[in-house]
This record gives C-alpha cells, structure tokens and sequence, in this order.
C-alpha cells in the first residue's frame, strides 16, 4: 500500500519537476511546482513527518508559492523569448552537471543507507507534542533568530520593491546603480 | 496509530537527489529570472525531502526542526528576490538574465 502510495506521488513529483523546469510559461511552471510541493508533502508523511507535510501545503504552496504568482501578473510575463544561439550547449552542460551529481549522490545514499534499517514508526517520533518541545526547547534561539531572518526580509523587500521617486534619500542607494547605466 | 512502513528509506533519498538535479539543470538552463527561482525552490525542497528522509533513517528528529527552518529561510529568500526582480523590471523591462549583465564584469 504505501509502496503504491510512495511510486504514484515520486511520479508525480518528478513529472510536475520537469514541467516546472522546461516549461515556457512561467505561470504554467508555477503551478506546475504547487503539484511537486504536494507531492512531497506526501513523501513527508509517508516518512512520519505529518506536521511538516501540514507545513509544506500550508507555507509553501500556501505562500509562497502564491507570492511568485503575484510578481508573474504584476509584472506580466507571458512567455521566454526564443532561445539565442548556444543555447544548446548550454542545455547539454546542465545535463551533464545534473548527471554527475547524481552519479555522485546515488552511491553516498547507497552507502549510507545499506548498513542501517530504519526501525519501526513510533508514536513518540510522530507527534507533534515532541516537536514542538524540540523546536521551542533545544532549537529555542535559531527558532528565534529565524523569526528575525524573517522580519529583516520583508523589510529589505518592502524597500527594494518601492517606487525609486518617492523618496530619493533612503531608497537611491538601491536604484541609482542601475538607472546610472541605463543608455 | 501505527504506521507500517514498508517503503526503505533510500527510495526517498534517491527520489530527492533526482529533484535536486531536476532543480539544477533547470537553474542553469532558465533564462527567465522567475525560472531561475522555481528552480531553487526546487532544490531547496530536494533537500528538505533529504533532511527528513535521514531524521527518520537515524530516528532523530533533528531534521524535522532543520526542513522548518529551511523552509523559513526559503521564504525569506523569495520575498526578497521578487522584491529585487521588481526593482529590476521597472528599471530594465525584462528579467531576461542574459540581458541583466551589469554586475558580469
């Protein structure tokens, strides 16, 4: 049961990860990795991580996902202009890096995995209870400083996105550069 | 509540690897500035798939409170990036990153 689970999501998952990374439309290719995130949400509970899974749909398809969605239509971007030249090349590079790395990290995994057996789920290792006491207890101060990587975010984002005019003085640092160039 | 789990870990593991090389060749082949994010989201969902997939193989949750942080970082990573990319169009009228060549050289 949960092999037929775990083969139809990891299809899933690796279907919807080629189309989000080939296809021309970005709106297509973001919806596209919603479908990849559920699927591995999926994975997450397969591997006793219900609240992470919870955390994957909530935040990542939920959110973000959404805020890439926004700056597509804000920004309307239909399609990638046509390919220039020496663009295969390219295309043929990135194969090969991507089938290095797999040659790479099949083997380590196969090691690393061979020797050991995860044992049995247990209710202990499933709850939500002990998490939390983990996060807000052994991880209290990164759980913290991750909130303030957060707040420090939204504002550098808050001022790099405004509007350069109108106001010359805080926010000409981050424009000036480039309109300098502008011919 | 108990889970059988008769799918070995390593599957897991591999399937996560393949998303990560998914990730980047999509990074090195996108010349969309948005292209290029979705496929680092890619990737850092890779690795998440990965840090959990070891937290349970080691039966320590240590990795489960990792993906979280992971995936604040993420978000944090996005917010700032679209931030940048919006700045850029209003000066540029393209995320095209093969026409954003100010900082190459």
């Amino acid at each position: 049961m949960e092999t037929a689970i775990f083969l139809i999501f990891a299809a899933l998952a690796l279907g919807s990860a080629m189309v989000v990374v080939t296809h021309k439309s970005p709106v297509y290719a973001t919806m596209s990795l919603v479908l990849t995130l559920f699927s591995t949400a999926v994975m997450f509970v397969l591997l006793g991580a219900p609240f992470i899974g919870a955390l994957q749909v909530l935040v990542y398809a939920g959110a973000i996902v959404v805020l890439f969605l926004f700056v597509l239509m804000l920004l309307n971007i239909s399609k990638e202009e046509h390919q220039q030249e020496g663009q295969t090349v390219h295309r043929w590079v990135a194969l090969l890096g991507a089938g290095a790395f797999i040659g790479l990290v099949v083997p380590l995994i196969y090691r690393a995995t061979q020797s050991r057996n995860a044992g049995a789920l247990t209710e202990e290792f499933v709850s939500i209870r002990e998490f939390a006491r983990d996060l807000f207890g052994r991880y209290l101060l990164q759980f913290e400083i991750v909130g303030l990587l957060l707040l420090v975010a939204v504002v550098a984002a808050t001022v790099v996105a405004r509007k350069p005019p109108a106001a010359p003085s805080g926010v000409a640092g981050a424009d000036s550069p480039i309109s300098e160039v502008e011919p | 509540m108990s889970l059988p789990h008769s799918v070995p870990v390593s599957w897991f593991l591999v399937l996560a690897a393949l998303l990560f090389a998914i990730g980047v060749a999509g990074a090195l082949t996108r010349r969309n500035g948005i292209g290029i994010f979705l496929s680092i989201e890619l990737m850092l969902n890779a690795v998440n798939v990965e840090l959990v997939g070891y937290s349970r193989l080691l039966g320590e949750r240590t990795g489960q409170v990792m993906v979280l942080f992971v995936m604040a970082v993420a978000a944090a990573e996005a917010a700032v990036g679209l931030g940048l990319f919006i700045a850029v169009y209003r000066q540029r009228r393209t995320i095209d990153v093969n026409r954003l060549n100010l900082m190459r050289w």
